[in-house]
């Protein structure tokens, strides 16, 4: 029994910490092929570089252990972006620019929320069409233009505290604001249910539909600050920026161990994953990887994770049920 | 007459997870004969078919078709051998017409490979009128009652030149009229030459349909004669292994006030006008067949399902119950049927799954403690003896009877006043079984109130005080446990059907 329990701990750790483990081989073998990759110039470069799809990967990790998905984010970020800057150049206040930017991510992942959870459209659906209006929106508001010449606002994007970028700096607080969310409050435990099995979480008297909307809602401001972010790092409101971020974003919880089935996923597993697509383009880029064969390796590294996660989830699964019946048959023999 | 044996198995064993599911099975079935083989819930005989229609393979043992050594390693290679399965719970693709389901997988095609719609509609013509049955062929089985479905299942097995029908609780959701037809039917095929084996735990049919009866219990045969030389309580003894009402671990507790007063209880799920009550410290049953309404109330009366009408009380209090918040804010907690689909969240491990009810006791001012969520989980774990590695592991690990007592331990942790246990021993093994009637008697001890809902008689007269019978969505009885018995359990259980068919 004693064996069997260590065997168990050691395969639930191994699972649960191969994301890690492949981040520390990653940066092994980086640092081996460019002996500038660990310069902490090269590493803050790459922090400001994924900081802004990181915040939307924390939104996505939340939405897909609800089970649920936000393609629209891409789109949203571009809105709410705009109209932050915008709101900036007619007033003057940061802090009115800030808040509108999140106020528009919200209330676009509202409309998110309640499309899934009032009239049932599935979550993929319901965000496919948002990101088309929040889109069209945006281009309609700017008339296609991009906005320039922001000022100030750029400190969003380009101002430091120390030596480290403002939005690094975001990207952690969203990053702790995750890690905590999820393991340490109750709408993280039931938001894992929903995921996990919605039917049974809702038998156990969770609130299923307002964990849904709660789940948009975080997203939503998560959403929110990106799109200010962006448009402060690129120093232009730009109505098509952040085409695409939706599966940058994806991309990174998904290799960071996020299950697309729902119920599973950590905020340090996302944070990684978001690393490991970081460093792979700054490696190759950095060794000079013609950039349309980068494409296809990134591709490649995607399937290969995902596919090695599932088989080593499958391989523990099938490991512990034999365990079990090996147990039970010692039982009878004893009996 | 000698009648050969079509089918015959030797020393079948097969083994799952957790529990030894066959034991050195030996069984056969003659030309022109119903053989039938009964047992309780979960003795094999399901898991003996499936090994005959090559859907499980066994760990050891063999196969004769036609006194010929066979391996079944597939349902389609049975169907070629000559058999033929109609399962308990149909499956269908309920936009298929009679003509399309009957060849499926078989179509005849003409030359140019296109599916040949004149050939089936005349061989579906030629078969419905050769059986005598009075179908259209171009009818969707969306629109055919389950015993039209059953009797398609049976042609489908008779255009296969199937001789070897296995038929498995055909009867469990269909009214008495229709299972008259069913019986000519089989006694038809009876005449023409096939083996037909047929499981069932109903004592009326068995006595009425079978050439031969064999027992299983807990995985063996223990017993085959002609039905002749059985009578129904040699059946029933056989089959429990023990007299009705003991080995279980029952005590008698004082019974209090009535803490749950349901009165007119109506919902658009399928039942009408159900009163009612349950008292401090009582264990009430509801008995019935398949689809009487049993599993309806009571999800209705937890809040996952709507009800239209009636009162419900709880300890003289009238409730509003809209979610299943209110009734755990009531202190009833319901443990459902369907584990696997209400009952866990199989991707997370145990500690989440136990304290998923009762999350407020453990996240206070916006933080989680730890410490004090092991503690309470290990507690309740061990008390109802959840065997596991520890409380971190994944649930989905788990067997059956442990997913089960995790269930109960998420709802114990809630403290309630108030248990519905839907078939709280299905599908798991005979020892968890036991373990779970010795919880339901420590509960009751402390004062609260159980509603055991249970599709096994013996179960049901071994545990309750009291008991409620439903049929067709009423409750057609009451029966205190001084007069529990099977017969008449089973007269109220179908006293109604006969009205309703």
């Amino acid at each position: 029994m004693n064996n069997l329990m260590t065997r168990e701990k050691w395969q639930t750790i191994k699972s649960r910490y191969s994301i890690y483990l492949v981040l520390i081989v990653m940066i092994i073998v980086c640092n081996l092929l460019n002996e500038n990759f660990l310069s902490p110039r090269n590493i803050s470069n790459i922090s400001a570089q994924i900081s802004v799809t990181t915040i939307l990967a924390f939104g996505e990790t939340i939405l897909i252990i609800g089970g649920l998905l936000d393609l629209s984010c891409g789109s949203v970020l571009a809105l709410a972006g705009v109209l932050s800057v915008y709101v900036f150049k007619e007033t003057g206040s940061l802090s009115v620019a800030f808040a509108v930017g999140l106020l528009v991510g919200v209330l676009c992942n509202w409309v998110n929320g309640i499309l899934v959870r009032r009239f049932n459209i599935p979550a993929f659906i319901a965000t496919l069409a948002m990101m088309t209006v929040a889109r069209g929106i945006a281009l309609l508001f700017t008339k296609g233009q991009n906005i320039y010449q922001i000022g100030d606002y750029v400190w969003f994007g380009q101002g430091k505290i120390g030596f480290v970028p403002l939005p690094v700096v975001f990207m952690i607080i969203i990053g702790i604001l995750t890690w905590y969310i999820l393991g340490h409050t109750s709408f993280g435990r039931s938001l894992y249910a929903v995921g996990g099995n919605e039917e049974a979480a809702r038998a156990s008297g969770i609130n299923v539909g307002r964990v849904k909307i709660g789940a948009y809602l975080i997203n939503g401001a998560f959403v929110g600050l990106a799109g200010i972010l962006l448009m402060a790092r690129t120093n232009v409101g730009a109505p098509n920026s952040g085409q695409g971020y939706e599966f940058e974003a994806l991309t990174a919880a998904i290799i960071g161990g996020t299950s697309f089935s729902g119920g599973l996923g950590t905020a340090g597993g996302t944070l990684a994953g978001a690393f490991i697509v970081g460093f792979l383009n700054n490696i190759m880029n950095l060794t000079g990887v013609d950039s349309y064969l980068q494409q296809v390796i990134k591709g490649a590294i995607i399937a290969l994770a995902v596919g090695y996660d599932m088989w080593a989830k499958v391989n523990r699964t099938r490991k512990t049920l034999g365990a079990a019946k090996t147990s039970n048959e010692r039982k009878e023999a004893k009996v | 007459m000698t009648q050969r044996n079509l089918l015959e198995v030797r020393h079948i064993s097969k083994s799952f997870p957790g529990v030894k599911a066959l034991d050195d099975v030996s069984f056969s079935v003659k030309e022109g004969s119903v053989h039938v083989l009964c047992g309780e819930n979960g003795a094999g005989k399901s898991t003996l078919m499936k090994i005959i229609n090559g859907i499980y393979h066994p760990d050891g043992g063999e196969t004769l078709i036609r006194g010929e050594k066979v391996r079944i390693d597939t349902p389609i290679r049975a169907g070629e051998l000559g058999v033929s399965m109609i399962f308990q719970e149909l499956n269908y693709t309920p936009e298929m017409s009679i003509e399309e389901s009957l060849f499926a997988g078989r179509w005849p095609k003409t030359r140019f490979g296109r599916v040949d719609w004149k050939a089936i509609r005349e061989r579906t013509l030629k078969l419905l009128a050769q059986e005598n049955l009075p179908y259209d062929p171009e009818t969707k089985l969306k629109d055919l009652s389950i015993s039209n479905l059953q009797m398609l299942e049976i042609l489908k097995a008779i255009s296969r030149d199937a001789d070897i029908i296995i038929m498995d609780e055909p009867t469990s959701s269909i009214t008495n009229k229709e299972i008259e037809i069913l019986f000519e039917k089989i006694n038809d095929l009876r005449a023409r030459g096939k083996a037909i084996v047929y499981i069932s735990h109903k004592m009326d049919e068995i006595f009425r349909i079978a050439d031969e009866i064999s027992i299983l219990r807990d995985g063996r045969v223990v017993e085959t004669r002609p039905r002749d030389q059985f009578d129904i309580d040699q059946v029933i003894a056989l089959m429990v292994g023990r007299a009705l009402g003991q080995g279980y671990p029952k005590e008698e507790v004082a019974r209090g006030d009535v803490v749950l007063d349901v009165e007119h209880f109506s919902g658009p799920s399928g039942f009408a006008d159900v009163s009612f009550n349950v008292r401090k410290g009582e264990i009430v049953g509801f008995a019935g067949l398949v689809g009487a309404g049993r599993t309806e109330v009571m999800r209705a009366l937890f809040g996952l399902d709507a009800h239209t009408g009636g009162t419900v009380q709880v300890h003289g209090k009238p409730v509003a119950i809209r979610n299943v918040q209110d009734s755990i804010r009531n202190g009833v907690v319901m443990l459902s049927e369907d584990r696997r689909r209400f009952g866990i969240v199989p991707v997370r491990d145990v500690k989440e799954n136990v304290t998923l009810a009762s999350m407020r006791q453990f996240f206070r001012k916006g933080r989680l403690h730890k410490a004090k969520e092991r503690r309470k989980v290990e507690e309740i774990c061990g008390r109802i003896n959840v065997k596991m590695a520890s409380i971190d592991v994944q649930v989905s690990t788990l067997s059956g009877g442990n997913q089960q007592k995790v269930v109960l331990s998420k709802w114990m942790l809630q403290d309630p006043d108030i248990l519905i246990l839907d078939e709280p021993t299905r599908g798991i093994d005979v020892g968890a079984k036991f373990e779970i009637y010795k919880l339901m008697t420590s509960l009751v001890k402390e004062g609260k109130s159980i509603i055991m809902v249970s599709s096994e008689l013996p179960e049901l007269i071994g545990m309750c005080d009291r008991m409620y019978v439903m049929a067709g969505g009423r409750i057609t009885g009451e029966i205190d446990r001084a007069d529990f018995s099977q017969e008449t359990i089973m007269r109220y259980a179908m006293n109604i059907v006969r009205k309703a068919g």
